[in-house]
């Protein structure tokens, strides 16, 4: 295992050959093998990836901690439904929806930054989710006295993505096979997810980077070493609201249909586990988070053929026991893994140097007793 | 006028069950800078708890006096969230003391998704009502209707908070957790044995929800597993507002936001002309706190910490 592991790192190119082919074939190896459901999971895993890619650039990169950030994603979402459905009568194609959408959610997100700039960790926690609250509850109340967002109903008939006339929103016909539309939107995500992931990785190194990473270590010493602090910590805001504004475009264009529902506080709190469960800051971690957190309750849903194969009935109703057995994996895997499960290389230094410290603190009590 | 005034009863009420939720978030996060997210599920757990003793009670002994029966629900409630209170930050928090500071933000989540489902697998889905037991006497004060429930909510909440106050400041438990809150290490030089003195803080911090909780319960009429999430939001929002750590900021949050909401759910719609209706009274009340958040970053009575370097 080592050796193949070993020979992996040396051939780059090689990996990233392999990582290629298996991201094409993915769909069709999920789709024929466990059936179009867990080929939509997918499809959610990307969105979330994209999703918490975001928000690591907001919490990860520059420190600021975002429990409102589904709200960016509700905006992209209900952008695309008025652009691109019945609502209005509008129907724009999806390539000029969606970049409106993330400018869209990128405004919203410096409306957002402006009048927190002063404040710090849970207070800035706590206005960010209050923001959220109220964009959803203007999302389910705005059907009078004009009707903006069909309230809790939600807004239906949205238009699926179309490439040159080819519509995302029928199945495909070829070679005999039945291609549902999962299996394009699944390349769809993919391109913006991998998108999302180059400019994330491109920026983390980047003098803005850099400097989003030296105002979460220390704001003070970042403006006095001539970062300008409220124009990044902004920035930090727009772009992690852009990315949500787009994810939530694709979204909506994947599932016709929004509703105020879909966008809760806890979907907010659940991309925040994702990233730091998965390791904050660090990509790869990210990514595993978002992978983790979507899969296991759809896995969880398996529990009823589980129990009827060892017990031979179903003793607990799945649907009942599967976020029951979710909360206990999200706190057995922090308390297994604290720093995340794959931390940045830099995290994991000072978690180690932080453990190395106590203990050294630890030898020079017992020093003086002695 | 008389709008104004039942709707600040109704605020007064609401506002003291914020207030006793608030401080157990605002006393847990003095001490571990911890948002406790299980919190209002503890909250929760007390509601139900107490709620299944009446019911069983009533059961055996229909004759007894209601208000008795509740006493008994609520004797019963408090050790009970005492106990969970203890279980969970010996398993969910002590653990991750040293980790990144939002390790133990998740796992606060993850057992506020524990006790919910468990919540809803032991009391099912359905509300559960609370039997209508306690005097319903009513007292028209300037026009406004107050209820016998009202007022004993209030006094209650009242009571508890002075008990609250007095164990913090005057007696040796309250003393060791403002010093381990001022500084964790040097409490732990002088002797205070820091482990005893957090796990003491939830506890009692539990002790208050439990009350809390049933006292919503019985001003609402019911419960159910998913109160608890809401319930505690609005608690912490208004620890934040009164500035969190701080006790009597808790206290004056809980009682603000609650006449906010109040007051927002009766007004709203003529300040705006019948635009926005009563639905919108959380709007409200989170454009006030992040108003007031924005003019006084660190809450009403919060200290204003120096930027440190």
């Amino acid at each position: 295992m080592n050796l193949v592991l070993e020979s992996l790192r040396r051939r780059p190119r090689l990996v990233a050959i392999l990582l290629a082919v298996l991201l094409a074939a993915l769909p069709f190896l999920m789709g024929f093998g466990l059936g179009n459901a867990w080929l939509r999971v997918l499809d959610f895993v990307l969105l979330y990836v994209l999703l918490a890619i975001g928000l690591n650039i907001v919490v990860g990169y520059a420190g600021l901690l975002d429990l409102g950030y589904i709200a960016f994603y509700a905006l992209g979402a209900y952008l695309y439904a008025w652009l691109a459905s019945p609502h209005f009568g509008l129907h724009l194609p999806f390539w000029a929806v969606l970049p409106i959408g993330a400018a869209f959610a990128g405004l919203f997100g410096v409306l957002l930054g402006a009048p927190t700039l002063r404040l710090r960790g849970d207070y800035l926690a706590i206005v960010t989710l209050g923001f959220g609250e109220i964009i959803r509850i203007f999302m389910n109340n705005l059907n009078a006295p004009f009707n903006l967002t069909n309230g809790p109903q939600g807004m239906n008939l949205i238009d699926p993505v179309s490439v040159a006339g080819f519509s995302f929103g029928r199945p495909l016909h070829v070679f005999g096979l039945t291609l549902p539309p999962t299996y394009f939107y699944y390349y769809l995500f993919l391109a913006f997810t991998l998108l999302a992931i180059f400019v994330a990785w491109r920026l983390q190194d980047s003098r803005i980077g850099r400097a989003w990473g030296a105002i979460r270590e220390d704001e003070v010493a970042a403006a006095a070493m001539g970062i300008n602090t409220r124009n990044l910590k902004l920035l930090a805001f727009a772009m992690g609201a852009s990315f949500g504004g787009l994810a939530g475009g694709l979204f909506a264009a994947f599932q016709g249909f929004i509703s105020p529902e879909s966008f809760t506080l806890w979907e907010s709190i659940l991309v925040l586990c994702m990233i730091v469960l998965g390791g904050m800051g660090n990509i790869p971690g990210v990514i595993l988070g978002a992978i983790l957190l979507t899969m296991i309750p759809e896995a969880l849903r398996y529990l009823g053929d589980l129990q009827r194969a060892i017990l031979g009935q179903v003793v607990v109703d799945p649907s009942d026991l599967r976020m029951l057995l979710f909360g206990v994996a999200l706190v057995g895997m922090m308390l297994f893994r604290p720093a995340g499960l794959l931390p940045s290389r830099q995290r994991r230094r000072e978690f180690a140097a932080e453990e190395g410290l106590a203990e050294q603190e630890q030898a020079n009590l017992y020093d003086t007793r002695n | 006028m008389d709008i104004f005034l039942q709707q600040l009863v109704n605020g007064l009420v609401l506002g003291s069950i914020y207030a006793l939720v608030a401080l157990g978030y605002t006393m847990v996060y003095g001490i571990l800078e911890l948002i406790n997210f299980a919190h209002g599920e503890v909250t929760m757990i007390g509601a139900m708890v107490a709620l299944t003793v009446i019911g069983a009670l009533l059961g055996a002994a229909p004759d007894l006096p209601g208000v008795l029966v509740v006493l008994a629900g609520i004797l019963v409630a408090i050790p009970a969230c005492m106990a969970l209170a203890f279980t969970i930050e010996k398993i969910a928090y002590r653990p991750l003391r040293k980790a990144p500071r939002l390790a133990p933000l998740i796992t606060a989540i993850g057992v506020s998704i524990i006790l919910q489902n468990l919540a809803m697998l032991i009391w099912g889905r359905q509300y559960v009502s609370f039997p209508a037991i306690l005097p319903t006497r009513k007292y028209e004060f300037l026009g406004a209707n107050i209820s016998l429930l009202q007022i004993a909510i209030v006094v209650l909440a009242l009571a508890v908070m002075a008990g609250l106050w007095l164990l913090v400041e005057k007696t040796r438990l309250g003393r060791a957790m403002r010093a381990t809150a001022q500084s964790r290490e040097v409490a732990e030089l002088m002797g205070v044995n820091v482990d005893w003195v957090i796990s003491a803080t939830f506890i009692i911090g539990a002790a208050i929800a439990a009350i809390a909780g049933v006292m919503v319960s019985a001003y609402y009429g019911l419960a159910h597993y998913y109160m608890g999430f809401m319930l505690g939001l609005k608690a912490f929002s208004a620890a934040v507002l009164g500035g969190i750590g701080n006790i009597a900021g808790a206290m004056l949050g809980g009682l603000l936001l609650g006449v906010i909401e109040a007051l927002g759910a009766g007004y709203i719609g003529d300040l705006t002309g019948g635009f926005l209706g009563s639905h919108y009274q959380d709007v409200f009340a989170f454009f006030v706190l992040i108003g007031v958040l924005v003019f006084r970053p660190s809450g009403l009575l919060g200290e204003r910490v120096a930027t440190r370097a």
